[in-house]
């Protein structure tokens, strides 16, 4: 995101070539900082084969994830079935790799709206100061004053159960600690010199905030949005876990959690599966954000 | 003509209780084509009056006005292209993450100049460097060759009136004669009028042609640059500090 941001600023370039080989340049450093770390390094493995499976899902599953199978119900791990069997006969393997599409979709779609609602109310509050600010904060002051599982499970409670409504209540609760960090950052550079002499040189404030102060704050929003990503994991599985989420026979992780709950005791599997791939990758998720802080973050420079 | 002329400028800076009168009632005028020195003790206010000029901030009181004119209603495209400001701390001033490239063809977009190729390409040229420059980032560049930028951003706009903010104080004294040089063949050739801002008093009598000496946000004196060599200032914090800095070169 950095990247391509960095190389939309100089798209009139007459050389572009060279700037675009010093973004990609960055990236692969910024991937070699990454898998220098054993912490980072599984995090961003962990992830990359995420997006693969999701990818190729349809190739690797060894098995449909909605053919009921009744002949085949509750069948511990084996040969046949990784990962076993849940009470219709679904193979839980395949179910779990399906169930990465819809992860992803989730934490796309929830870092697409948050991320920049978070960085314009706040550099724009940062920036400009005064009655919008004060407004601006004492919003986002409500929204934190809520865990957000309990506010998202209001949103949904308003909009109605299902997959595209627990999205937009995760997204609208998300947003509120990056427009809070992309204020802090701004308030830092808002005195800078840089910013004065374009002030100086007639830039408007809506240039000064688009092309000085949000590269500024980006590798921190960026670092901030994929940590937060394991909480909307986490969310989106205990929506699903409540049965406001996404619906059966959707293949969601806290969905299948849910339904396997009633036949835990005697089947594991059910759970266990499930839960193991919800730990992973919020796991990977908080150990890849706190790796891209260390390979980001302008003042360690 | 006169290119800047403030006459009682007063500003008070600070919320509340800690609010606090910065400058008091600052007055003096500088010819067009001249180079004007400000020079004072730190705190004495020098870059409130160089941003008061600058537009950034702008609650003060009184009245400056450029070649004749109120800052105050001057359309703001107009007086960009006017005044422009170099920084004293060439590591703030230009953006980390822009290359030289953009921080210099930003102005020229704004203001939707002509052939901005060549012009970037001249103007670092101008401050002598090569315009291989262009696509380096600032963090690849010496404190002598930002500041060197940091100029060529200054003067691309091509303006009349230059603030200088102590250009040269967070240079090495090798660098720093290069680019006071720089600055005196640049005013020279293009007929520039500066407000240099300085703490350093051979700086400001090899650059200037007059000074205003600065206490407590006040103009005690403004003088010849000729007084500096014999020390003969009527106010007697002005000789105060002419004399340190003759006792100081001597010692040196
Ligand atoms: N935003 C502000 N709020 C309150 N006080 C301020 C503010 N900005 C500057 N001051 C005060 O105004 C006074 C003058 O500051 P200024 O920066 O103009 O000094 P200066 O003469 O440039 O000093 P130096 O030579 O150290 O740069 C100082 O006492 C400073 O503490
Ligand atoms: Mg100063």
């Amino acid at each position: 995101m950095t990247v391509s941001f960095l190389s939309m600023q100089d798209v009139a370039m007459p050389n572009p070539r060279s700037h675009r080989n010093s973004a990609f340049h960055r990236l692969l450093a910024v991937i070699r900082e990454l898998l220098g770390n054993p912490s980072s390094g599984f995090g961003f493995i962990v992830i990359s084969i995420l997006l693969l499976t999701a990818l190729v899902a349809p190739l690797i599953a060894p098995y449909d994830p909605n053919v009921i199978d009744l002949g085949q119900t509750l069948q511990a791990p084996s040969a046949q079935h990784w990962f076993g069997t849940d009470e219709l006969g679904r193979d839980i393997l395949s179910r779990i790799i399906y169930g990465t599409r819809i992860s992803l979709t989730i934490i796309t779609i929830v870092s697409v709206i948050v991320g920049p609602v978070g960085l314009v109310v706040g550099t724009t509050a940062g920036y400009f100061g005064g009655w919008y600010d004060t407004i601006m904060m004492r919003i986002t002051d409500i929204f934190l004053s809520f865990p957000s599982l309990i506010l998202s499970l209001a949103f949904v409670a308003a909009l109605g159960a299902g997959l595209e409504n627990a999205i937009i209540a995760i997204g609208l609760t998300a947003w509120p600690p990056i427009a809070r960090l992309a204020r802090a950052e701004t308030l830092t550079f808002r005195g800078a010199d840089y910013i004065s002499a374009s002030r100086m040189q007639g830039a408007s404030p809506l240039r000064i905030i688009v092309k000085s102060i949000m590269p500024m704050c980006l590798p921190s929003v960026l670092v901030r949005i994929t940590l937060s990503m394991a909480t909307v994991i986490l969310t989106a599985a205990g929506l699903g876990f409540l049965g406001l989420g996404a619906q059966p026979p959707l293949p969601e992780w806290g969905a299948m959690i849910a339904t396997g709950r009633r036949y835990m005791l005697d089947n594991w599997w059910l759970v266990a599966f499930p839960g193991g791939a919800i730990l992973l990758v919020s796991l990977a998720f908080n150990l890849l954000g706190d790796g891209l802080r260390d390979a980001l973050d302008p003042k360690q420079r | 003509m006169t290119a800047i002329d403030v006459s009682n400028l007063s500003i008070d800076l600070g919320y509340g209780s800690a609010k606090k009168r910065i400058l008091g009632d600052v007055c003096f005028s500088v010819e067009a084509g001249e180079s004007f020195g400000l020079v004072g003790e730190s705190g004495s206010g020098k870059s409130t009056i160089l941003r008061c000029i600058a537009r950034l901030l702008t609650l003060w009181e009184g009245d400056i006005e450029l070649e004749g004119r109120s800052v105050k209603n001057m359309p703001f495209a107009e007086y960009c292209r006017m005044v422009q400001m170099v920084f004293q701390d060439p590591y703030g001033s230009l953006h980390p993450r822009q290359s030289i490239r953009t921080a210099l063809q930003e102005p020229l977009r704004i203001h939707r100049m002509d052939r901005q190729m060549d012009r970037m390409e001249r103007a670092l040229v101008d401050v002598g460097l090569n315009p291989d420059f262009l696509s380096r980032y600032p963090h690849e560049l010496s404190g002598g060759q930002r500041q060197r930028v940091a100029i060529a951003r200054a003067l691309i706009l091509e303006p009349r009136i230059l603030l200088l903010d102590e250009p040269t104080s967070a240079l090495d004294v090798s660098v720093q004669a290069e680019v006071l040089n720089l600055l005196a063949d640049l005013r020279a050739r293009r007929n520039l009028t500066y407000l240099f801002v300085s703490h350093d008093l051979a700086v400001i009598d090899h650059m200037c042609e007059r000074l205003a000496v600065m206490q407590h946000g006040r103009v005690v004196e403004v003088m010849g640059r000729e007084v500096l060599a014999t020390g003969r200032a009527k106010d007697p914090y002005a000789r105060e500090l002419i004399q340190a800095s003759l006792e100081y070169d001597q010692a040196v």
